[in-house]
């Protein structure tokens, strides 16, 4: 293992993220207190409680993930487009590093990112609404995983993207609707039938619902089917980003 | 002593079915300076990608130093330092953070005293707090080289090394070229300046068209097909030769006042003395002579002209 490398790669990646301290964490965190003040105090006292919790305090897990699985996928997805852009990737194939070696690199800075900025904005929430987690380990491993996989994910649109049309089009046209449609701000059990059944295949739905469960054990799904269906995703990933690698697709032909 | 690099029956064939490299074989001596010339679209800089980790091959192998470029990417890939012909960049890190960052991308322990060194000998010194992006061209190119030598190379591949610099830093960067080889490095350019090759390298290849059509000692290259020439203008014009001098094979101008004799600057005799000698008993008298030699230009160009 070249550790020095993944260090290289790692705190390059972070340092970047230091430097755009302001859209990094700042604005993800100001949104979110947006949403609290909107739907949390605004809308939110006039709702009755969801499945027994405050309406403010049940959409916190839902935003915490659509922080995380947006910014991941940005992180990542820029972290790897830039230097095939600017042509700098050329220097990250022909090092003495294996394909492991640059995702632990690449991926590890781009979910770290998103996990700090998910405890952020989980204690930005804490000023708003009274917070209770019942299950922390649980809580972190769930923000660990998304946050792995979604970064994964990034990476592989970044590897993909051909120009940053591309580059938006994914996190805008698939993946904010999933997240919206996911749950964040609504239980799917409050969804019609139909929908309900629709509402099941998106694999957003399972990330949210374990999330939730964690800090209040109210999930659409049981638990073990949401770790079960991020694992799964995560292994998809993992899967796309080996195959990616063994043609050499979009980097070295 | 075996050759450093190995290429052996490497082909390139793109997705869009384009045949960059058509069965390359090419030994790379340790400690030399090979010169690489071809035009514009000849596969230079395809075989630098393949033999760097920067494109697979389609047939054939590499070895640097023993070890396979796939099977063994590690200690291959350890040993070579890639400038490439385009100025790829980051544009806010410092000059220090980025050189550092390749330092460590090639597994080398922080080393503060060689990053120093190396920034020094390429006048960057001055600028190693600066962001990239407030450089000159000529001062990115250096910090390419910089990221290049931060990890202590033993192979050093300069495409178009010298392309849009000013004459003044180009022979700065043959002073450095030539200290890297005196320190024992192994160095492969590729270079459209010619004279960039005449100056420096210890063996010259020729590609056109994706296949190698010519290896050879610089030296020897410039004799077997140097020639020289010396072209004499006659003080009075003349309408042929006269028979006297057929043994020169001479060539008589159209306007008749110019007399050309070819002659080859390795033989011992260059028969020069005795041409004058007969040029005056024949009455031949000239005003004035001038000689040149073909530079490696001529010879290129020759080499890849299409028939």
């Amino acid at each position: 293992m070249n550790y020095r490398a993944i260090r290289a790669i790692y705190l390059f990646e972070m340092a970047r993220t230091w430097r755009t301290l302001l859209q990094s964490i700042v604005s993800p965190v100001v949104s979110t207190s947006l949403y609290f003040v909107v739907f949390g105090a605004a809308i939110g006292s006039r709702i009755t409680e969801v499945e027994g919790v405050s309406y403010g305090t049940f959409i916190v897990p839902g935003l915490v993930m659509l922080s995380v699985l947006t910014q991941s996928i940005a992180n990542a997805s820029f972290g790897i487009y830039f230097p095939k852009f600017v042509g700098t990737i050329y220097e990250i194939l022909s090092a003495p590093i294996s394909y492991f070696e640059i995702i632990v690199g690449y991926v590890g800075a781009a979910a770290t990112k998103s996990i700090i900025l998910g405890l952020i904005i989980l204690a930005t929430a804490g000023l708003f609404v009274p917070l209770h987690i019942n299950h922390p380990i649980w809580m972190l491993t769930f923000l660990v995983l998304t946050a792995v996989t979604f970064s994964l994910f990034g990476f592989i649109i970044g590897i993909w993207a051909d120009g940053f049309e591309k580059l938006q089009m994914i996190p805008m046209l698939v993946v904010t609707p999933l997240t919206f449609l996911g749950g964040s701000f609504y239980s799917v059990n409050m969804l019609p039938p139909a929908w309900h059944t629709i509402a099941l295949l998106n694999p957003v739905v399972y990330l949210i619902s374990g999330f939730r469960w964690s800090f209040s054990e109210i999930a659409d799904v049981s638990v073990g089917l949401s770790l079960g269906m991020t694992l799964g995703f995560l292994t998809i990933c993992m899967a796309t980003v080996w195959w990616i690698f063994r043609t050499g697709y979009r980097l070295k032909n | 002593m075996s050759p450093i690099i190995s290429v052996t029956n490497l082909s390139k064939v793109y997705g869009s079915g384009f045949r960059a490299l058509n069965n390359i074989n090419l030994d790379i001596r340790r400690g030399e300076i090979f010169a690489l010339l071809g035009p514009n679209g000849a596969g230079k800089t395809t075989l630098i990608s393949i033999i760097c980790g920067i494109a697979n091959p389609s047939e054939g192998s590499v070895s640097v130093n023993g070890h396979d470029i796939i099977r063994s990417y590690r200690p291959a890939r350890a040993m070579i330092g890639l400038v490439p012909q385009e100025l790829h960049t980051d544009s806010f890190e410092t000059v220090w953070a980025t050189v550092s960052f390749s330092r460590g991308l090639f597994g080398k322990p922080k080393n503060p005293a060689h990053i120093e060194k190396v920034l020094k000998d390429l006048s960057l010194w001055e600028k190693k707090d600066s962001k990239i992006i407030t450089l000159s061209g000529g001062m990115k190119r250096r910090v390419m080289i910089a990221k290049a030598l931060s990890h202590e190379p033993q192979i050093l591949f300069l495409d178009e090394p010298t392309a849009g610099v000013d004459v003044e830093l180009r022979k700065g960067m043959w002073e450095v070229v030539r200290t890297l080889r005196d320190a024992g490095v192994t160095i492969i350019l590729t270079t459209h300046y010619i004279e960039e090759a005449e100056e420096m390298a210890d063996r010259i290849g020729v590609i056109n068209k994706g296949e190698i059509i010519l290896v050879e000692d610089k030296a020897k290259l410039m004799s077997k097909l140097g020639r020289k020439q010396l072209k004499l203008h006659l003080a009075h014009k003349i309408d042929a030769i006269p028979p006297a001098l057929a043994p020169y094979h001479l060539v008589l101008s159209e306007s008749g006042t110019e007399l050309i004799y070819d002659y080859d600057t390795a033989g011992e005799r260059t028969g020069i003395t005795s041409l004058l000698g007969d040029l005056r008993n024949a009455g031949i008298r000239f005003s004035d002579l001038e000689t040149s030699q073909s530079s490696l230009e001529d010879i290129f160009v020759s080499l890849v002209r299409t028939p």
